[in-house]
């Protein structure tokens, strides 16, 4: 069976290569329908592969650079990406990330970093995942109730529309998410989520989709693409730190990336055949399981902690696999049925 | 001179091979302390083993090796996977904006 095996050049050591590719596929597949990295899904799936951790981070970064590249790629002939959009947001993330860096490395120097920052990103998984809900519910009632505001459907949290009555010059219309704002809105969000990030060392992706959502008032769809854009830009200058700390496996990325590219085509296509809020639901419960593994990092039960990640990972990119499949499906089967009605 | 880098080559071997246990150790901590070294004597392919001899000796070109190499085969993959999806019949250029 050595033949499964894949020799790593720089951690000198053999790993299981179809582990690899079905970790890569997975977060492909969960990262093109939800429109982030999806670095908390990786480490764990690379611990159990027993990867040397020392390379987990920045071969994780480079891989999810590479996967997002493919994904936007997709998302953009579907007209997700809002270029404009994700270059003013770049502005604030960068600024944002290195405040957020300097703020962890200013609480280090006071001792008092240590399980903060866990905690921290608890309590914002929680906020995310309850407004996600929230949200959701209200459209719901509002649904039931007959009101349809809007081109796009029923809405329940529409925060946006208060946040877009700030005229501050100067103005910009971003057309493919087809809104005007101020571009100090998105400009102070992608700062805010930056500082987080940052803070957090996580990518931003969790934090971003849904601010693009609720405060600058994207349509999911663009929301995801526009993510996804950013998080390839900050993926590939991430990759480029972590290789100078010589903490990457670039045979590793390569092989992940094969999975990936497959993964993110499907998760990808799928949001085509999802509603809105079918992603921002599923979306709640990534953040959801995202959080309870790290509270039971934080309590010492890291096993149970991967199983949590594991399979959540598992059985949502099952559900948009089987999304992609019916969706793409009935397409196919209505094509078919429009071109013999025309023959006739 | 010789048994001098042979030293250094084993003390860079045992010290990968102790990486995963000390990260661990260390919760994950202190990675950024340590210094690894890959053993390139037991490379055979001429291309991973320039890599993993840049990854020893020239960090600044290994680094920017590592972004061209990720967002050309990233790039690779996008075009390659839009190739075989075009021919699904499938139509990948229009959506529907539905929120609810």
């Amino acid at each position: 069976m050595d033949w499964l095996y894949i020799y790593m050049p720089i951690a000198g050591m053999d790993i299981l290569w179809p582990g690899l590719v079905l970790i890569g596929f997975s977060v492909g597949v969960i990262g093109g329908f939800f429109g982030m990295g999806g670095a908390w899904m990786v480490t764990p799936g690379l611990n159990i592969l027993g990867f040397p951790m020392a390379f987990a981070i920045g071969t994780d970064i480079a891989h999810i650079a590479g996967k997002s590249m493919v994904s936007t790629m997709r998302h953009s002939k579907f007209g997700n990406v809002d270029y404009k959009l994700g270059f003013v947001m770049i502005i604030g993330t960068m600024i944002g990330i290195e405040c957020g860096a300097q703020l962890i490395m200013y609480l280090e120097r006071l001792g008092i970093v240590g399980g903060v920052v866990r905690w921290v990103y608890v309590v914002f998984l929680a906020l995310i995942a309850t407004m996600v809900f929230y949200d959701f519910y209200k459209a719901e009632q509002k649904k039931r109730a007959g009101i349809v505001e809007g081109e796009k459907g029923t809405e329940g949290i529409t925060w946006y529309k208060t946040l877009h009555k700030i005229r501050i010059p100067p103005m910009m219309h971003f057309k493919a998410a087809g809104f005007t704002c101020s571009a100090w809105l998105p400009i102070m969000v992608s700062f805010a989520t930056g500082v987080l990030a940052g803070f957090l060392g996580i990518g931003g992706g969790l934090l971003r989709m849904p601010a693009l959502v609720y405060l600058i008032g994207c349509p999911t769809h663009i929301a995801v693409g526009t993510d996804l854009f950013e998080v390839m830009i900050s993926g590939l200058y991430g990759a480029f730190t972590y290789s100078m700390k010589g903490r990457i496996e670039l045979v590793a990325v390569f092989v992940m990336l094969t999975g990936a590219a497959i993964g993110a085509q499907i998760g990808t296509v799928a949001t085509k055949y999802a509603k809105g809020y079918g992603i921002r639901i599923l979306f709640g419960c990534a953040v959801l399981a995202c959080m309870v593994s790290i509270i039971l990092k934080q309590y010492g039960f890291s096993n149970s902690a991967a199983v949590v990640v594991l399979g959540a990972i598992s059985i949502i990119s099952l559900y948009i696999c089987v999304i992609m499949l019916r969706g793409a499906a009935q397409e196919l089967r209505d094509k078919k049925a429009q071109q013999a009605a025309s023959r006739i | 001179m010789m048994h001098f880098a042979k030293k250094i080559v084993l003390g860079a071997v045992a010290l990968v091979t102790a990486v995963p246990s000390l990260v661990w150790a260390g919760g994950g901590e202190k990675v950024d302390q340590l210094i690894i070294v890959a053993d390139t004597r037991v490379i055979n392919n001429a291309f991973v083993k320039y890599i993993a001899d840049l990854y020893n000796t020239n960090t600044l070109l290994f680094a920017v090796w590592a972004v061209v190499l990720t967002a050309v085969y990233g790039a690779f993959l996008g075009f390659l996977m839009d190739f075989i999806m075009a021919r699904t019949g499938l139509d990948l250029k229009s959506r529907k904006l539905v929120e609810h």
